[in-house]
């Protein structure tokens, strides 16, 4: 149990049986009036957001979240199948769940499920991943659109902006946080 | 952990502030920071130190001292509160708190105007050439524009979606004036907050022409809190019946502050002559005048610096 001194923000809590997660956190107590704990909240399996404010004699139930290792295999449609490498689980999440991620999953990728309960909900990937580009136009010079980068895309299909000397067949670290180039990968 | 040009300036706005009573004949006390026992209010949680409490204000000395025949006197002190934690909030805080006998919380409101103005006269004189710069639009709001008084009932009628009582019945009060109303306080021109309704002033007079309301303020600069004064209670029995309404609010605060009544202290209050007393954060006025988002930038040590 987690009283409203402990709230802060990246805390997990259980509202209503499903896992929360802290975003926004201000702590606030009007002159000699009451602590208000105000919280913005996300759902960790719907995504949805919304504000609460909380008391000091309110309680909170610790949500059960548990990470676990697990391979990306291959996708199928909309279904990202991974696979736990110690007992060779098998499980899928769909491309709603995963979000943006979806754009740096490679085939045998290691990544952390996050499950609530015996239900996956989400996955974290490591933040920086390397992906090879497989399509990139040379960089016209004297493009006149005053833009010193240009739009390539890599293996996954995931389309960014990167320098322009970047050509076909290199390989590129990408932020998986934000989705930018980071920097060009030396073979 | 704050710069050396930061301490310089927390220095000087210390300075200046004494300098401020000094003139004005104000004693400055300095009264013990532990204490076996503390003025209960439901909303505020004491810090234990062995068997005894470590102060959440000076109020509970400062009194006896006038009590005891002193005028008016002044102090910069820490104050301590457990559980009080955000960017505005320090469980080890700095608090200026002054006393003024034979008087009321309306000669505090000038007190606190003519204090701000020649703080922030007396910087901008210093200031040019110095590392930190006070925070030009905060300096001008204060010296030049006229600052507001706005009524607790004018207030909630101006920003809040319901009426006081409302707010009251369904115990939200402090919960509209921290959502609705602060975040409109104060902007362009300090407000003060005044005349609360008497259950939010446990330690406050109430007004003779409307027992209603008590005789207390707040002053609001750019929606953020900086002072809380008001006229004193010196009615000792209705004192005592005020406390014991507050040890039944809160079973928390009862817990940890040991639920006793201050004997001494209301034994003491009878020879307290008319009075009006108000504590001031001062390390909220340094996050003003040096524009920091979170009080930690305005110590010396954070919690965050023992890491």
């Amino acid at each position: 149990m987690f009283s409203a001194s402990d709230l802060r923000k990246g805390l997990k809590i259980l509202i209503d049986q499903e896992p929360h997660i802290i975003v926004d956190f201000e702590f606030s107590k009007p002159g000699k009036g009451q602590a208000l704990y105000r919280c913005k909240l996300k759902n960790m399996i719907t995504g949805s957001q919304f504000s609460n404010t909380y008391r000091s004699n309110d309680k909170f139930e610790k949500a059960d979240l548990e990470e676990r290792t697990m391979q990306f295999l291959y996708n199928q449609g909309d279904e990202y199948h991974f696979m736990d490498t110690s007992n060779y689980e098998q499980l899928f999440l769909t491309g709603e769940q995963l979000g943006d991620n979806v754009n740096y999953l490679m085939d045998n990728m290691e990544v952390q499920v996050l499950f609530f309960g015996t239900r996956p909900i989400d996955i974290s990937l490591p933040i920086f991943v390397e992906l090879s580009v497989t399509q990139a136009d040379p960089w016209a010079r004297g493009d006149t659109s005053g833009t010193d980068t240009k739009p390539v895309t890599v293996e996954t299909g995931y389309q960014l902006q990167v320098p322009p000397f970047v050509v076909e067949g290199d390989k590129i670290q990408i932020d998986t946080r934000t989705g930018a180039y980071v920097t060009r990968v030396k073979e | 952990m704050l710069t050396a040009e930061g301490l310089q300036f927390r220095a000087a706005l210390f300075h200046l502030v004494r300098s401020f009573f000094s003139k004005r004949g104000f004693l400055e006390v300095d009264t013990p920071i532990r204490q076996p026992v503390v003025l209960p209010e439901a909303n505020i949680v004491p810090l234990r130190a062995g068997n005894w409490f470590l102060q959440t204000s000076p109020e509970q000395c400062m009194k006896r001292l006038l009590a005891a025949g002193c005028e008016n006197i002044f102090q910069i002190c820490p104050c301590f509160r457990a559980e009080e934690r955000g960017s505005r909030h320090l469980e080890e805080f700095t608090m200026l708190e002054w006393y003024r006998v034979a008087s009321d919380y309306l000669e505090l409101m000038s007190d606190c105007e003519r204090l701000l103005r020649f703080v922030l006269n007396s910087l901008l004189e210093i200031g040019s050439g110095q590392p930190i710069v006070v925070d030009s639009c905060i300096a001008k709001m204060v010296i030049e524009q006229p600052w507001e008084r706005l009524s607790v009932a004018e207030a909630f009628s101006r920003y809040a979606s319901c009426s006081v009582a409302e707010a009251l019945d369904q115990d939200r009060f402090d919960e509209v004036i921290a959502i609705e109303i602060e975040p409109r306080l104060g902007r362009g021109r300090p407000t003060f907050l005044f005349d609360y309704p008497a259950r939010c002033a446990s330690l406050a007079r109430l007004k003779n022409d409307d027992p209603g309301l008590a005789e207390r303020f707040e002053l609001y600069i750019e929606g953020m809190e900086l002072a809380n004064g008001f006229s004193e209670l010196t009615d000792a029995a209705e004192q005592r019946k005020r406390f014991a309404e507050e040890l039944v609010k809160n079973e928390q605060s009862r817990k940890q502050a040991g639920g006793v009544m201050p004997e001494r202290f209301l034994a003491e209050l009878e020879k307290l002559g008319r009075a009006a007393g108000i504590a001031f954060g001062l390390d909220r006025l340094l996050m003003l005048l040096m524009s920091a988002d979170s009080i930690d930038e305005v110590v010396s040590f954070s919690p965050s610096d023992w890491d």
